[in-house]
C-alpha cells in the first residue's frame, strides 16, 4: 500500500456508546499540526497524522497514543507533491480509520527572502506545499464528503493571504490562493452538509519562525493556544477565523490601507 | 472505476451509529465477483448488506465497499403443494409472507420487522417468539447459494457442505454472501391466531409463565416492565398464541387474504401512524415510560384471549413505522442477553436493579423462551432472552457504557450468551469468551478457508474478531 505502515494497530471500533470522530491531519509533525493532534485526540478522535517527516511523526504519534492509553494515532507518510498518490492514500486512510469526518490541511512551507531577492525556486515550493498540496487534498475528499452529506474541511491559510506585502510576494500569492480556494470550496459544499473552515494564523511560536530572514515575532501565540482555538471554531462551525482574535482587528486595518500608502509602507 | 460518487453515510436501526463507506447496489450475482475484484485492488474490504436493521454494526463497513443486496429480491419459486419457496437473498420476509400466505403458509420464523432480508435472516440466524419450538431460521433452510470471496459458487445444504452450512448460517456474513435461499413454509389453516393475554407480577413468576406456557402454545413472548422495582421487579405480560386447527377457523380463505393481514395504516381511522413516533418522543424519559408502562401494566390486568392476525402479532416493530426515531437524534441501543434457565432469574435480578440504581433503566423490556442449535455462532440457549432497549444521549453515553460492561460480566458469569443482529458494545474478549476457544478456532479456520484475503469485513467483525 503506498504510504501506509500497514503494521500499526488500527483504533478501536466506533460504538453508539463510544463515538468516535475520524479526522486527517496532513502536515501533523509541524508546530500547530502536533498541537492540534494532541488537541483533537484528547477529543476523542482517531487519527491520521500524515506528514513527510516520519520519525517526528512516529513521536508525536507515539506520545498521543501513550496519553490516550489505546491506540488513537496512526502515521502515514507521504510526500506532499507526489499529487497523483494522494486519492490511494486518502482510501487507505478512511478504511484505517472506519470513516472519515475531518480533513485538516495545515502543511505550509516559508521561505523570507530579502527585499530584492526574487527567487523563484523558492516561491514555487511555496505554491506546491502550500497551495496545491491542499487542493490536491481537498479535491480529493470533498467529493466524498459532498456524497455522505457531512464533513468538515479546515484548511490553514494565514493573515499573510489578505495582502501582497513587499517582503514575500511568493508566500503571500500561495496563502491568497489558499482562502480563496477554501472560500470556492465552501460555497460549493455548505449546501452539502459539510462545513468548510478558514484558519489564518498570525504569528506563532513555531520552528518558522527560527528561519534565516524571519521577522521580529509580533503578538506571537503558543501553538497549543492556536489548536485550542481551532477546536472551537471546529465545534462551533465557522467559516473563518484569525488565530488569535486580535489579528482579525489588525488585518480589518490592513486590509484597508489604500494602495497608494500601502506601496510605500516597509512591511 | 471511480466510486467515489458512491461515498454514503449508512446507519444502524438505532440511528445511534454511522459509518461512511462506498454502496454499491447489487442486482446480479456477477456485481458481486466484481466487487470483491475491486475492493482487491483497491485494498478496502467488503461488506454486504440487507435492510440494515441490525441495532449494531453487522452492516456497516466504514471507509469500505458495502454491497446493498436489496435489488436482488426477486422470488424465482414457489411451490403451494410442498411449501418450498426459492427467493433471491435480498428479498424480505413481508415479500416471502405476502406470496405464500394466501395459498395456507406461512414462514416457520420471522423477526419482529418484515423489512429484514432472507441474506440478513441467514447471517443472523435469527430467531422468532416461537425459538423453543421451531428453533432458528436456519433450521428452516433446505439449502442456499453463496459465493465466496475466493469466486468459488457453492450449494450448500445440511448434506452437501454440511459445515459451511452449519457457520454461513450464524456466520454474521464473514465467510461468503449469500445469493439465493430456498425455505420451507409451514401450513396454516387461518390468517388468525389465537393470543391468550395475561399478567405476571414478578420476574419469577415471568419465567416459570415462559417456561410452563411454552409447551402448551407456537408461541409465546413477554413484555417487561423495565421500570417496575422492588416486588414487582420484572412484572410484565404474557402472550402465550397458538395456530388455529383446521376447522376452528370458519372461513380461512377469507382470514387469509393479504389485506386482512396488513397493517392498517391510521390509528382510529384518521390518524396517519407514519406521524405517530412524533408524539411518542416526549414520552421518552424515564418519568414518560414509567407512567406509560404503569398504564400498560394495568390495562394488562385483565386476563383475556383475542385473535389477531399473524402479520399483527409477529410484526410489532413494524406497528409504528419509524419508531425508532422516537428516542431521538442520538437514537437507541438494544442489549440482548441469553440466559439458561437455572441462572437466568438470579442475573436478571441483579441486571435489572443495577439499572435501576444507576438510573438508567429499559425503555422496552421483552421476554422469550429458547433452546439450543448446532448452528456454529450460536446465539440460543436452553433458557430465556431479554432484550432491553436504552435511549441513548450525549449525557448518559458513558454511564450506560459502563453499566453495559457489568452487565455483560453478570451474563458471562451466569453461562449467557449474546446476539450479534443486537449487541453493539460486545467487547471481543467478552465474544471470546462466550463462544468459546474451540468455536472461535473453528471459525477463524473456515474464514481461511473461504476468504484467505480477508476481503469480508464488517465493523461488527473487526469489533469482536479483530
Amino acid at each position: 500500500m503506498p504510504d501506509s505502515n500497514k503494521n500499526q494497530d488500527k483504533p478501536a471500533p466506533a460504538t453508539p456508546l463510544n463515538p468516535r470522530q475520524r479526522g486527517i491531519i496532513v502536515g501533523a509533525s509541524g508546530g500547530i499540526g502536533a498541537a492540534l493532534s494532541r488537541k483533537l485526540a484528547r477529543e476523542g478522535f482517531s487519527l491520521a497524522l500524515v506528514d513527510r517527516n516520519k520519525t517526528a511523526l512516529q513521536s508525536l504519534c507515539d506520545e498521543i497514543n501513550k496519553n490516550a492509553g489505546e491506540t488513537r494515532a496512526l502515521i502515514y507518510e507521504h510526500d506532499i507533491t507526489k499529487y497523483d498518490s494522494i486519492p490511494d492514500t486518502l482510501r487507505r486512510v478512511i478504511a484505517d480509520l472506519g470513516g472519515v469526518d475531518t480533513l485538516v490541511y495545515i502543511a505550509g512551507v516559508i521561505h523570507f527572502p530579502a527585499l530584492d531577492e526574487f527567487n523563484f525556486p523558492e516561491d514555487y515550493k511555496m505554491v506546491q506545499v502550500n497551495l496545491l498540496g491542499a487542493m490536491a487534498w481537498m479535491s480529493a475528499i470533498a467529493p466524498l464528503f459532498q456524497n455522505a452529506k457531512s464533513g468538515q474541511i479546515v484548511g490553514v491559510s494565514s493573515v499573510a493571504g489578505d495582502r501582497g506585502r513587499i517582503g514575500n510576494p511568493g508566500y503571500n500569492a500561495s496563502k491568497a490562493g489558499l482562502t480563496n480556494y477554501l472560500e470556492g470550496l465552501r460555497n460549493r459544499l455548505t449546501r452539502h452538509g459539510v462545513n468548510v473552515l478558514t484558519v489564518k494564523p498570525g504569528m506563532v511560536k513555531t520552528d518558522m519562525l527560527k528561519l534565516p530572514g524571519a521577522p521580529k515575532p509580533v503578538l506571537a501565540v503558543e501553538p497549543e493556544q492556536i489548536a485550542d482555538l481551532i477546536w472551537d471554531g471546529m465545534k462551533k462551525r465557522k467559516q473563518t477565523i484569525y488565530v488569535a482574535g486580535i489579528w482579525k482587528w489588525i488585518m480589518l486595518v490592513i486590509r484597508h490601507i489604500p494602495s497608494f500608502v500601502f506601496r510605500r509602507l516597509n512591511f | 472505476m471511480n466510486i467515489t460518487k458512491n461515498f454514503t453515510q449508512l446507519e444502524n436501526f438505532g440511528h445511534s451509529l454511522n459509518a461512511p463507506a462506498y454502496l454499491l447496489t447489487v442486482n446480479i450475482p456477477e456485481e458481486i465477483h466484481a466487487a470483491f475484484d475491486l475492493a482487491k485492488k483497491m485494498g478496502i474490504t467488503v461488506t454486504a448488506r440487507g435492510a440494515g436493521r441490525s441495532y449494531n454494526d453487522a452492516a456497516l463497513n466504514g471507509g469500505g465497499i458495502v454491497l446493498d443486496m436489496c435489488g436482488m429480491n426477486a422470488i424465482t419459486r414457489w411451490d403451494k403443494s410442498t411449501g418450498l419457496i426459492t427467493a433471491q437473498s435480498g428479498a424480505t420476509l413481508e415479500q416471502i409472507w405476502q406470496k405464500v400466505e394466501p395459498d395456507g403458509w406461512w414462514p416457520p420464523v420471522v423477526s419482529g420487522t418484515m423489512k429484514t432480508t432472507l441474506g440478513g435472516c441467514l447471517s443472523a440466524n435469527i430467531h422468532g417468539k416461537n425459538n423453543f419450538k421451531m428453533g432458528p431460521f436456519g433450521e428452516h433452510v433446505i439449502e442456499f447459494d453463496v459465493i465466496l470471496p475466493t469466486g468459488a459458487e457453492l450449494t450448500c445444504s445440511p448434506n452437501k457442505n454440511g459445515d459451511l452450512f452449519h457457520s454461513i448460517i450464524s456466520g454474521l456474513g464473514m465467510l461468503g454472501i449469500i445469493t439465493s435461499v430456498t425455505l420451507q413454509m409451514k401450513r396454516m389453516y387461518s390468517g388468525l391466531l389465537s393470543v391468550d393475554a395475561f399478567p405476571v407480577k414478578n420476574l419469577h413468576e415471568h419465567l416459570s409463565a415462559l417456561q410452563d406456557g411454552a409447551p402448551n402454545y407456537d408461541y409465546i413472548v413477554g413484555w417487561l416492565d423495565g421500570l417496575a422495582g422492588g416486588s414487582s421487579l420484572g412484572r410484565g405480560q404474557i402472550h402465550a398464541t397458538r395456530y388455529l386447527h383446521e376447522g376452528e377457523d370458519p372461513n380461512p380463505c377469507e382470514t387469509m387474504k393479504i389485506e386482512k393481514q396488513t397493517l392498517p395504516p391510521y390509528i382510529f381511522g384518521v390518524f396517519p401512524k407514519s406521524m405517530l413516533h412524533y408524539f411518542m418522543a416526549p414520552f421518552m424519559n424515564n418519568l414518560g415510560v414509567w407512567g406509560v408502562n404503569t398504564a400498560k401494566y394495568i390495562a394488562s390486568l385483565r386476563k383475556h384471549t383475542f385473535r389477531q392476525s399473524h402479520a399483527a402479532f409477529h410484526f410489532l416493530l413494524d406497528y409504528v413505522p419509524g419508531w425508532e426515531f422516537s428516542y431521538g437524534k442520538t437514537g437507541l441501543i438494544q442489549y440482548q442477553s441469553f440466559l439458561p434457565k437455572e441462572s437466568a432469574e438470579s442475573a436478571w435480578t441483579e441486571i435489572l436493579r443495577l439499572s435501576h440504581k444507576l438510573s438508567l433503566p429499559a425503555y422496552l423490556g421483552v421476554t422469550k423462551r429458547h433452546r439450543p442449535d448446532n448452528f456454529l455462532l450460536t446465539h440460543a440457549v436452553d433458557g430465556f432472552s431479554l432484550a432491553m432497549d436504552f435511549k441513548v444521549t450525549n449525557n448518559n453515553r458513558a454511564r450506560l457504557g459502563k453499566m453495559l460492561q457489568e452487565f455483560d460480566k453478570i451474563v458471562l458469569q451466569a453461562g449467557g450468551r449474546f446476539y450479534f443482529a443486537k449487541n453493539s458494545e460486545t467487547s471481543a474478549e467478552t465474544a471470546q469468551a462466550f463462544y468459546g476457544e474451540e468455536t472461535i478456532e473453528k471459525f477463524k479456520k473456515l474464514k481461511n478457508r473461504c476468504d484467505p484475503n480477508g476481503l469480508l469485513e464488517s465493523d461488527l467483525y473487526r469489533r469482536i474478531f479483530g
